[in-house]
C-alpha cells in the first residue's frame, strides 16, 4: 500500500547566534492511510519541530534544510518540501487535508470571538459552496460528533467559557471539520485531568474508526501511546531510534534508549519505593550535540570507539522492526 | 514503617474558604470551599500521597499545612523537634517562624520557583541566611554539602540556575529545601514538569534523601503511578474532600470508593496487552463554588442511588487504616485482575 505520508532524510536545523541546533537530523518514517502512528520522545527530541515541517510551519530562524515530505492526494502525490510556506498550496492543504490538534487548545482558540465562528470560518474557506447557515448546521453536528452536550447553545459559547475537557472537544471538532486525511495530535491531553483524557482519547479512537482519519499522535506519555497508537516511531535528539509495531516496541523493544524508557517509568502493578532504573546523565544541551550516536554518553551497551564515532543507520532488525544502533549488525554507518 | 508510628503531623476539619465578590460593592455572594473538611495524619517518616485532579484542592490543603495562606478552620497539629505540639492553624508570624526551617517545600516548576538573578549559591544559602547562619564560609560549606547530596557538583555553585537543564533546576529546589534541615518536606508535583527518564532519577533521589535525612513527605501530585510509587499511603481528594485514605497496596488492589477506582481505571497503562473495556467516567468535575449535594460523587458515580444524592457520606473506616467516603465501600468490589 502506498503511503499517505512519507518523511524522507528530513533536516530542520535552526541558525542562531550560538550556534547551529540541528533540531531534526535525519527523520524517516511513513504513514499509511488510516493508520495511528505514535511519535513518542523527550523534550528537545525534534517530535514538534517535525510535525511544523509537515504542515511547513517551521518558523525562522528554523528551515528546513534536507529531506522530503510527500502527501497523497487524490490528485497525484505533493511535494511539501517544494511548497511555498505562504502559498496557495499549503493554505489549501492546512486544515482541509492535514489537521491539528494543538496540546493548548486555551491558546489555539480566539477569546474574542465564538469557537462556532472559528470553526465557520475554516469550512468556509475551504468549502466555498457552502452558506454560513449550513456551516453551521455542520458545526452542529460536529460538536454532537464529539459528544458535546447542547450542541446549538456551544457553538455560541467562547473559549473561556467551556472546560477544559470541552475546549479539547471543540477544537478535535475544528480539526474535523474539513474530514482531513490526516490528523497530527501534538500533545493533545498532556494539559488536562486523566479522567478527561480518558474521554478524549475514548472520543479519538472512536472517531478515527468511524472516519478512517489517519493520526498521528505525539506524546511523551508512554501509556498514552500503548494505549492510542498502532505503530510507534521513538525519537531521540531530533533522530529516530527505533521504529515498529506497539506490541514489540512495547513487549520486544530493540534500541537501548526504548528500552531503558520503558524500564524507567514507575508502572501500576511494579514494587513500590524501591530505586527505578534511570537512564543516566542528561539530555546533552542541543548546541552540545555528542558526535556519533546521539545517545552513545548515556546508553549502557555503548561499544567503545565505535558509537561515539559513527552514526547508526536506522536499518530493519526485524521482519515488521528497524532500529538505529550498531548492536545490530545490520547498521552501517550513515 | 516501625510497629509504634508517631504522628508527625495531624490535620483535623481543615477548612479552605474563599470567598467570591459580585459586583462593583465586591459583595460576597458565596464560597468557592475549595478544602472542605479534610482530615488526615502523617506519622514520621513516612510519604503520605495526596492525589485529585485540577481543583480539588489538594495544593490548597498543602498551602494552609505551610501556613502560606491561612485556614478557614481546623487544626494543623506539628509535633516539634524538641517533642511539642503546636497548632500551625493557630500560630502568628513571630510563632511561625522558628519552624518554618522544620517544614520545607519543592515546588512543581523548576523554571520558576529559583530566582535567575541569583547564583546557585544564594539560591540554596538564602534559607540558611534567613535562619541565622551569617558566616559566608560556613555557609559555603554548607551549600556546597548540600549540591552534593543532591547530585550536583559543589563546582557549580557560583553559576546561574539558566545554565541548568529542568532535572538539575529540580536538584537544586531539593537541595534548597533541605538547607535548613527539614523535618516534614512538602513536595507539590515536584516531578510532573519532568521528562520521563529525569522524573525516575528524581523519584529515586527523593526516597534516598528520604531514607539517609529521615524525612517524612507530603506527596502532592496527580500522576496515580508516581504517586503509588513513592507513597506508603494515599489519599484522595475530590472537590474539595478526602474520599478515600489507605495504605497504597490496599488503595490500588481494592479501591474503596468508586472515584478512586475510576481515576485507577483512566490511567493509560504503558502496555498495548492491557486495554481497558470498562466503561469511561462521564461527566466533569463539579465546581466547588456550588457542590452537588449529598455525596458530592453521586451525579458521576455509577452506583448512586437516592441515598446518595441526599445524604453526604462520612469518611469513615471500612478495614483498618483504610477510610473511605462512601454508603457502600463495603460493596465495592476488588477489579477484575489485568
Amino acid at each position: 500500500m502506498d503511503p499517505l505520508l512519507s518523511v524522507r532524510d528530513l533536516h530542520v536545523t535552526f541558525k542562531l547566534d550560538e550556534g547551529v541546533v540541528r533540531a531534526v537530523d535525519g527523520v524517516s518514517f511513513d504513514v499509511q492511510p488510516g493508520q495511528v502512528l505514535g511519535i513518542v520522545g523527550e523534550s528537545g527530541c525534534g517530535k514538534s519541530v517535525t510535525m511544523r515541517a509537515i504542515l511547513q510551519l517551521v518558523d525562522r530562524p528554523g528551515q528546513i534544510t534536507g529531506g522530503k515530505i510527500t502527501f497523497r492526494q487524490d490528485s497525484g502525490v505533493l511535494d511539501i518540501t517544494t511548497a511555498a510556506p505562504r502559498g496557495a498550496t499549503m493554505r489549501a492543504l492546512r486544515g482541509a487535508d492535514i489537521a491539528l490538534i494543538p496540546q493548548e487548545p486555551m491558546a489555539a482558540f480566539s477569546p474574542v470571538h465564538t469557537v462556532g465562528e472559528q470553526i465557520i470560518e475554516a469550512i468556509l474557506l475551504h468549502d466555498s459552496g457552502l452558506s454560513r447557515k449550513q456551516a453551521r448546521a455542520r458545526v452542529v453536528e460536529l460538536f454532537q460528533d464529539v459528544g458535546m452536550s447542547m450542541p446549538e447553545q456551544r457553538v455560541d459559547a467562547y473559549s473561556w467559557q467551556l472546560s477544559g475537557g470541552l475546549r479539547q472537544r471543540a477544537m478535535i471538532a475544528m480539526a474535523l471539520s474539513c474530514r482531513p486525511r490526516l490528523l497530527i495530535a501534538d500533545e493533545p491531553t498532556t494539559a488536562i485531568d486523566v479522567t478527561t483524557q480518558a474521554q478524549v482519547l475514548a472520543l479519538l479512537k472512536d472517531l478515527q474508526r468511524k472516519y478512517g482519519t489517519a493520526i498521528i499522535f505525539i506524546t511523551h506519555d508512554l501509556g498514552v501511546i500503548a494505549q492510542m497508537a498502532s505503530h510507534v516511531v521513538v525519537m531521540y535528539l531530533g533522530r529516530v531510534m527505533e521504529q515498529g509495531p506497539v506490541d514489540d516496541i512495547f513487549h520486544a523493544p530493540k534500541h537501548p534508549y526504548t528500552r531503558a524508557l520503558l524500564r524507567s517509568i514507575p508502572g501500576m502493578h511494579g514494587t513500590t519505593r524501591t530505586p527505578l532504573p534511570v537512564i543516566s546523565g542528561t539530555l546533552p544541551h542541543p548546541f552540545n550535540r555528542p558526535p556519533g550516536c546521539p545517545f552513545h554518553p548515556r546508553c549502557a551497551d555503548a561499544i567503545a570507539g565505535k558509537c561515539a564515532r559513527d552514526v547508526p543507520e536506522l536499518l530493519p532488525v526485524t521482519a515488521r522492526q528497524s532500529a538505529s544502533c550498531f548492536l545490530y549488525p545490520a547498521a552501517s554507518p550513515a | 514503617m516501625s510497629h509504634q508510628p508517631t504522628p508527625l503531623l495531624e490535620v483535623r476539619n481543615l477548612q479552605k474558604f474563599f470567598p467570591i465578590a459580585k459586583g462593583w460593592l465586591k459583595r460576597v455572594s458565596g464560597h468557592v470551599r475549595a478544602v472542605d473538611d479534610v482530615s488526615f495524619t502523617i506519622n514520621e517518616g513516612e510519604t503520605l500521597g495526596l492525589v485529585g485532579e485540577s481543583g480539588c484542592g489538594k495544593t490548597t490543603a498543602s498551602r494552609c499545612i505551610l501556613r502560606a495562606i491561612d485556614p478557614t478552620a481546623g487544626e494543623i497539629i506539628y509535633r516539634t523537634r524538641d517533642g511539642r505540639t503546636v497548632d500551625l492553624a493557630g500560630l502568628d508570624r513571630a510563632g511561625l517562624a522558628p519552624l518554618r526551617a522544620e517544614i520545607q517545600m519543592i515546588f512543581q516548576d523548576p523554571f520558576g520557583s529559583l530566582n535567575p538573578r541569583m547564583t546557585l549559591f544564594d539560591n540554596v544559602g538564602e534559607p540558611l541566611l534567613v535562619h541565622g547562619m551569617r558566616n559566608r564560609a560556613e555557609r559555603t560549606d554548607r551549600v556546597a554539602d548540600l549540591l552534593r547530596v543532591v547530585g550536583l557538583r559543589p563546582e557549580f555553585m557560583h553559576r546561574f540556575p539558566h545554565a541548568f537543564s529542568g532535572g538539575q533546576r529540580q536538584r537544586i529546589g531539593i537541595a534548597r529545601a533541605l538547607a535548613t534541615n527539614p523535618r516534614l518536606v512538602v513536595a507539590d508535583e515536584p516531578v510532573s514538569a519532568l521528562d520521563v527518564s529525569v522524573q525516575a532519577q528524581v523519584l529515586n533521589l527523593l526516597l534516598e534523601l528520604q531514607a539517609s535525612l529521615k524525612l517524612t513527605y507530603l506527596f502532592v501530585a496527580h500522576d496515580l503511578s508516581v504517586v503509588r510509587h513513592i507513597s506508603d499511603r494515599v489519599a484522595v481528594m475530590y472537590v474539595g474532600q478526602l474520599v478515600e485514605l489507605a495504605p497504597t497496596d490496599a488503595l490500588f488492589r481494592r479501591p474503596r470508593h468508586p472515584y478512586t477506582a475510576a481515576l485507577m481505571r483512566a490511567v493509560p497503562v504503558a502496555d498495548p496487552r492491557e486495554t481497558s473495556t470498562d466503561t469511561i467516567l462521564g461527566g466533569e468535575v463539579p465546581s466547588p463554588a456550588a457542590p452537588p449535594s449529598g455525596c458530592y460523587f453521586h451525579p458521576r458515580c455509577r452506583f448512586a442511588d437516592a441515598r446518595c444524592r441526599t445524604e453526604a457520606p462520612a469518611l469513615r473506616e471500612v478495614s483498618p487504616g483504610h477510610f473511605a467516603r462512601c454508603h457502600f465501600a463495603e460493596q465495592m468490589a476488588a477489579p477484575s485482575a489485568g
